[in-house]
């Protein structure tokens, strides 16, 4: 059993041009203790599938299709908000968003925010209980717990981000989304938000998604992996099948894009030619068609079909699938 | 001091941003200055360019002073030294064509007429806006931000000049646009020869673009050296700390170590000695806290400023 299961999610955005299609039938898995990696470039809607999950769209966001398989029983997509509101939300789904250092309120001290963060969601519990709570929290994530009478400006940009950690750990959740944990923080800081998450998840058993575009956090930290591009899944599976063995021309260039320190050699970069497209009229057929060197003629015109190649291993390619068709693996 | 007393008393504090720092940076090389946030990297590149004014020290282009040059004298050195700003959404000027954007440094360089027309072609030709005609009568906000960051290197380029301070020139971008604008620096830098100081906080992509790197602590050089070397064998604890903290792109190889604790201190008020005492994990007593340790050459042509070292 999944902790969650997403099934062909469609979520589209309504403006005035038309329907944004920033997700378009995404279906992945996250277990327990595990971490699913969600990567690809900026507006490819990894962000917008986390915000589906919690249903905090903006309010020209809506979820038009697919599933949200909660612990197998509960679909979010259809929850009622009110539920959604005292039952899910904090306490069993929580997330830290992107440049989480500036989303603490300067003129609260930090304890309160997580005090805040607890009362809200669990109105049984006391003010003093809460700070308690606050502190076992911050020692928790590694911050010397008297700290929570500090005000947010006293905090360095890394303790900021341990703080939300511990505020978004305040009601034990049992998955955790994390949108783009390390960005905006210096190398050093982030190996240490790195490892703190690694922890969290075995000590916990926590179950995580992580938003990313820096592929190399996702071979760090994770079990699966997810690569989108323009709202649709170009590949996924087990994060070493997809990063030893990728099939899709797509995460073939994401990962020529991302040079290794370890590298013995100096090497010339491979970037992919051309931008992603505007997901108010993506590319007939396969999207990522008008950027791949191999682009066939039934790229253009059919959509190709998510093919599980290796066990766990999927890929939504017409290359890949013709290979494979002509001689099996 | 508190608030009130900075305010009224006469005594000026100063950051030192850069303190004391010396490196050479030779023809047609890429010189990698990396560092976290706050290291002086910028300030660096800024002082070289005499975009903000050193307070002492001596900067040199091809043999020459130019620390304290008056702008008039300087300015037909601009023509050879130029910049490739961080952001380039902020670094060009919305309301600028493409075209009026490439040719302003030329108009101001007293480059006109069919001259200036042949340059501002080849610039953009140079960091592959073609066909030309399709750019030039652009704005900014038309493009996306791989190719705004190519016309603010068409930008730096349409002088021909022979020193390019780029500073974190990739790291708004996308990753999958990143290699073009790198690749783009280091074909001109071997066609051209230009010369690059290349500041970044990524020393995955300096592995693969710099020809040499210097890595900065608050405002000092920890160590300089071939790249090769100072990836693969790195001699100072700080060098060791961002090396190991580089995540790999490969989930069956090594995992990050973390061996450094907290963040880096406030250049207001450095630590003594040596500036990475506080964090360094193997400190090794008092001698690092008491002494500032010299930029030393260990190795031929590889330099640590280190006690564990220094003999």
């Amino acid at each position: 059993m999944s902790l969650l299961k997403v099934d062909e999610l469609k979520t589209y955005y309504t403006t005035l041009r038309g329907a944004v299609k920033a997700v378009d039938s995404v279906s992945f898995t996250v277990e327990k203790g595990e971490a699913t990696g969600l990567a690809g470039e900026s507006g490819c809607g990894k962000t917008t599938v986390a915000s589906s999950i919690l249903r905090i769209l903006p309010s020209n966001g809506r979820i038009i299709g697919g599933k949200i398989l909660y612990k197998s029983s509960i679909d979010i997509a259809r929850l009622d908000e009110e539920v959604m509101r005292t039952d899910i939300r904090w306490k069993e789904i929580s997330i830290v968003f992107q440049g989480a250092m500036n989303a603490m309120n300067p003129v609260f001290k930090v304890g309160d925010q997580i005090v805040e963060a607890i009362t809200l969601h669990e109105p049984g519990v006391s003010r003093k209980e809460a700070l308690d709570r606050a502190q076992k929290l911050m020692e928790l994530v590694g911050v010397e717990p008297s700290r929570v009478n500090n005000y947010p400006h006293e905090f360095s940009g890394g303790m900021k981000q341990r703080a939300m950690i511990a505020m978004a750990l305040a009601s034990n959740p049992s998955l955790f989304i994390a949108d783009e944990p390390a960005t905006a923080l210096d190398v050093i800081v982030a190996a240490q938000v790195l490892k703190l998450l690694k922890e969290l998840k075995t000590k916990l058993g926590l179950g995580m998604i992580l938003i990313t575009h820096d592929l190399s956090i996702i071979a760090e930290l994770c079990e699966k992996a997810v690569i989108m591009y323009a709202g649709k899944i170009a590949e996924c599976g087990d994060v070493v099948a997809v990063f030893k063995k990728p099939m899709h021309p797509y995460t073939q260039g994401l990962m020529g894009s991302f040079p290794s320190i370890d590298a013995k050699e100096r090497m010339r970069m491979v970037s992919i030619p051309g931008t992603p497209p505007d997901l108010l009229s993506p590319p007939t057929g396969c999207r990522f068609h008008t950027r791949c060197k191999f682009a066939m003629d039934v790229c253009k015109k059919e959509e190709p079909a998510f093919m599980e190649l290796e066990k766990g291993h999927y890929v939504s390619c017409h290359l890949v699938m013709a290979l494979y068709e002509g001689k099996k693996w | 001091m508190g608030f009130f007393q900075s305010v009224l008393s006469k005594q000026v504090l100063f950051v030192r941003a850069v303190d004391d720092i010396s490196f050479e940076v030779k023809r047609g090389e890429i010189f990698g200055l990396a560092g976290e946030s706050g290291s002086g990297k910028t300030t660096t590149g800024r002082v070289l360019l005499k975009l903000t004014e050193a307070t002492g020290g001596k900067v040199f282009f091809e043999g020459k002073d130019i620390t304290f040059l008056s702008e008039k004298e300087f300015k037909p050195l601009r023509r050879k030294l130029q910049i490739i700003f961080q952001d380039p959404y902020e670094s060009l000027n919305p309301l600028m064509t493409i075209r009026s954007i490439v040719e302003e440094p030329l108009i101001i360089q007293g480059i006109v007429g069919k001259d200036m027309e042949e340059k501002v072609y080849k610039a953009l030709e140079d960091v592959e806006l073609i066909p030309q005609e399709e750019f030039l009568f652009r704005f900014p906000h038309e493009l996306s931000g791989g190719q705004r960051q190519r016309v603010a290197v068409a930008r730096a380029l349409v002088l021909d000049p022979e020193f390019v301070v780029a500073d974190e020139p990739v790291s708004m971008l996308d990753v999958s646009i990143r290699a073009e604008v790198l690749n783009l620096m280091v074909g001109l830098q071997a066609k051209r020869h230009v010369s690059f100081l290349y500041i970044t906080h990524d020393l995955a992509l300096a592995r693969h673009v710099c020809d040499r790197l210097a890595v900065m602590y608050l405002g000092k050089i920890m160590e300089v050296s071939d790249v090769d070397q100072l990836v693969n064998n790195p001699l100072h604890p700080y060098t060791r700390a961002l090396i190991g903290a580089v995540p790999v792109p490969d989930p069956t190889s090594r995992r990050v170590e973390v061996q450094v604790k907290g963040e880096i201190p406030s250049p207001v008020n450095p630590p003594s000695g040596c500036r990475f005492h506080t964090r360094c994990p193997v400190y090794i007593g008092d001698v690092c806290r008491e002494v500032e340790p010299p930029l030393v050459e260990v190795e031929k042509g590889h330099f640590v400023a280190c006690h564990l070292h220094h003999k």
